[in-house]
């Protein structure tokens, strides 16, 4: 789960991460409200979508960058009014763009250094890590491929947590003064302590900066969230914006289903996640292109697999659908029977239906095809794994 | 003989009477598995199928019927706690079936199960099956047959998969061990090959792999210079995109690591035949036991 730069901030400052002043608005006028109360002849306003590459992003009404510095606060008022309601196009957002609905307020510091630091939890060690770097502001992929000596990685005890001296160690060796390692120390510390309560994977401050002024702040900062601890989290569930989602993966998570969408034309329809995922792998090995990854689970019931065919059917790329289900606990004739009623719920509500291939194996699987086989509904079997992937993409190719 | 569990284990059930622990328990019973005794709190003195004493703690359930070995049930909320009673109770192997605990959880688990004797399997895993003999997890048994393919896999429709595809084709298995979709994970590809490597009923090895972390790439290397015995493999999720959870917590490519062509080739350059569709995992390794 992914949360806004603003939500981020808010999210910083309840732990006592120090970041820059000031505030989200969700109209112009709360924009030039929050600018004044700042108080500064240094301002910048952010659009806020989920997206990278803002600063270079365009409006589609034409403004250039999604990030503008001004002096007044009626600068900042005009410069929401043009971003709010508008879509923004960023490389990450795809032609579509995304719309603007909250912009970030904020004090525009002067940066003397930029760094890099970051906390996840490393699989290597299963524990966590800290990975730091003098090299901020950029991205810490190109870090590691150009000077990967200017990485620093410090591993943490999963039960003593992060100790003072190592706040202090990394402040060193990340080249603070003296005088601001207190600052560093303390950042560092509130930050490792946000990571554990928050049940975080990952949090990226990028740049962490040091002022003019000798201050040490959190300039942006992303976050990864463990989906498995949003139990324990309703107010970081309460941050998820679905506007920023893929509404079939919307969709699929109110069914259960766990589905991806992707660029191709042939729909997977899978039980497990492994399986899922190789079945998109081997209609690319035969030439094709999945359009999805979706796994109905273990113990899949009629009425999701119905829905996981709308969901299907429902992105217009799809050409043909490849049903692959090797039955454990789940048996052959339920899944036969859950495609029977989705194709048949198709017909009737005129949706349009592509060719479907489908392979059954395991748990009651000749009671499956036979259902499948005198259903009178059109339906490719195919003998096996590869089988089925060889016609699925051979119909896309005719 | 094959590895981890046989004819002599002795299994608890941790949240037997759940659905699906009481389903799963059953099966396993009805394959030949001995259940000896189950474990929800405050529904010890219970009767599971009217033949399983059902006990209040673990360690209770250890003193009154020596069990060696436990599947966990017990819902993700709850299952790092089950696991820690089950390794301080002593219980040798530990299977945790549940699938979604948090990987905060899970480090915290492993961190104290440093330094113990016990095993841990799992989590977010089918379990582990010795073909005939015993069946801890929900996988189904009949697909299965005794034999002497090792089978190791992250996901438990790909191990189906390769399972039947070796029994279809008249090879049965030693051991068939589920080693889960999580970041963190009890047992990893490297710790379940080397059991397979000493066991003399294993003639060779299916390690089935897929993108996040390095894994494969650490049993890889370990085979290169250790491993006598033929070894095939596969990696799903070539086609995944980047950044992207694959329905397993810790199937994800981040920051160009964990790749399913890096895993391949590291397989590859340790001299390890890779499959090159999920379809022929079994005619990959049975080449390779002709020669």
């Amino acid at each position: 789960m992914n949360i806004h730069e603003y939500q981020a901030k808010e999210l910083l400052e309840k732990f006592g991460v120090a970041v820059p002043r000031g505030s989200s608005a969700a109209t112009a006028e709360e924009a030039e409200r929050i600018a004044r109360s700042l108080g500064t002849n240094n301002l910048v306003v952010k659009a806020q979508i989920h997206a990278g590459g803002r600063g270079k992003g365009t409006f589609k009404s034409g403004l250039k960058g999604g990030v503008q510095l001004c002096k007044t606060a009626s600068q900042a008022r005009d410069y929401a009014k043009q971003m709010l309601g508008q879509t923004l196009v960023t490389h990450q957002t795809g032609p579509e763009g995304k719309t603007v609905h909250k912009v970030l307020i904020a004090e525009s510091v002067e940066i003397k250094r930029e760094l890099y630091f970051a906390i996840l939890i490393d699989r290597a060690i299963s524990a966590p890590l800290i990975v730091a770097s003098t090299e901020g502001g950029v991205e810490i992929e190109t870090v590691a491929e150009k000077s990967p000596e200017k990485i620093i990685r410090e591993p943490i005890d999963p039960a003593l947590g992060l100790q003072p001296y190592q706040t202090r160690k990394l402040a060193k060796r990340l080249g603070f003064a003296s005088g601001e390692m207190r600052a560093a120390c303390k950042l560092f510390t509130a930050l490792y302590k946000l990571f554990i309560a928050c049940d975080c994977s990952m949090v990226e401050v990028n740049p962490l900066v040091v002022t003019a002024g000798g201050d040490v702040l959190a300039l942006d900062a992303k976050f990864n969230f463990d989906d498995n601890a949003l139990f324990r989290h309703p107010e970081i569930l309460s941050l998820r914006d679905v506007a920023e989602e893929d509404p079939r993966e919307v969709e699929a998570s109110k069914h259960n289903l766990n589905y991806i969408g992707l660029d191709g034309n042939i729909a997977c329809l899978v039980n497990g996640a492994g399986l899922a995922m190789a079945t998109m792998d081997i209609v690319k090995h035969y030439g094709g292109e999945p359009a999805n990854f979706l796994d109905v689970g273990g113990g899949a019931t009629e009425q999701q697999v119905t829905e996981a065919f709308k969901i299907l059917i429902a992105d217009p790329k799809v050409k043909a659908i490849l049903v692959n289900i090797f039955g454990g606990i789940m048996k052959c004739d339920v899944i036969a029977q859950g495609i029977i009623n989705a194709v048949r719920f198709l017909e009737k509500n005129e949706e349009r239906m592509v060719p479907l291939v489908v392979r059954l194996e395991g748990t009651n699987v000749k009671l499956g095809r036979k259902m499948l086989s005198e259903s009178g509904l059109q339906i490719i079997a195919a003998e096996n794994f590869s089988d089925a992937a060889e016609k699925v993409v051979k119909i896309i190719e005719a | 003989m094959a590895i981890l569990v046989d004819k002599n284990t002795r299994l608890l059930v941790q949240g037997i009477t759940g659905k699906a622990g009481a389903f799963h328990a059953k099966a396993c019973m009805e394959y030949g598995t001995n259940v000896v005794a189950g474990v929800t709190p405050a529904r010890g003195g219970e009767k599971f199928e009217n033949k399983v004493p059902v006990f209040d703690t673990v360690d209770e359930a250890r003193r009154e019927t020596g069990c060696n070995a436990t599947m966990i049930f017990v819902p993700a909320e709850f299952a790092a706690d089950s696991i820690l009673e089950a390794v301080d109770a002593g219980i040798e192997l530990v299977v945790c079936i549940t699938e979604g605990i948090p990987v905060i959880d899970m480090m915290r688990v492993k961190a104290a199960m440093v330094g113990k004797s016990n095993r841990l399997i799992g989590p977010n895993c089918p379990g582990i099956i010795t073909p005939g003999q015993c069946k801890i997890g929900i996988m189904p048994g009949y697909i299965h047959k005794p034999g002497n393919i090792g089978v190791i896999s992250r996901s438990g429709t790909l191990t189906y998969e390769a399972v039947w595809q070796l029994t279809m084709r008249g090879y049965g298995q030693s051991t068939c061990i589920g080693i889960g979709g999580d970041p963190i994970n009890g047992t990893s590809h490297l710790d379940a090959l080397k059991y397979f490597n000493d066991d003399p009923d294993t003639e060779a090895v299916i390690l089935i792999g897929e993108i996040g972390g390095s894994a494969e790439e650490e049993a890889a290397a370990w085979a290169k210079e250790h491993c006598k015995k033929p070894l095939a493999a596969f990696i799903a999720g070539t086609t995944a995109p980047p950044g992207r959870r694959m329905g397993h917590a810790g199937a994800i490519v981040s920051g160009g690591k964990g790749t399913a062509s890096g895993k391949i080739e590291a397989l590859k350059s340790a001299g390890i035949a890779v499959a090159d569709t999920p379809a022929s995992m079994a005619e990959t390794l049975i080449a390779l036991l002709g020669k």
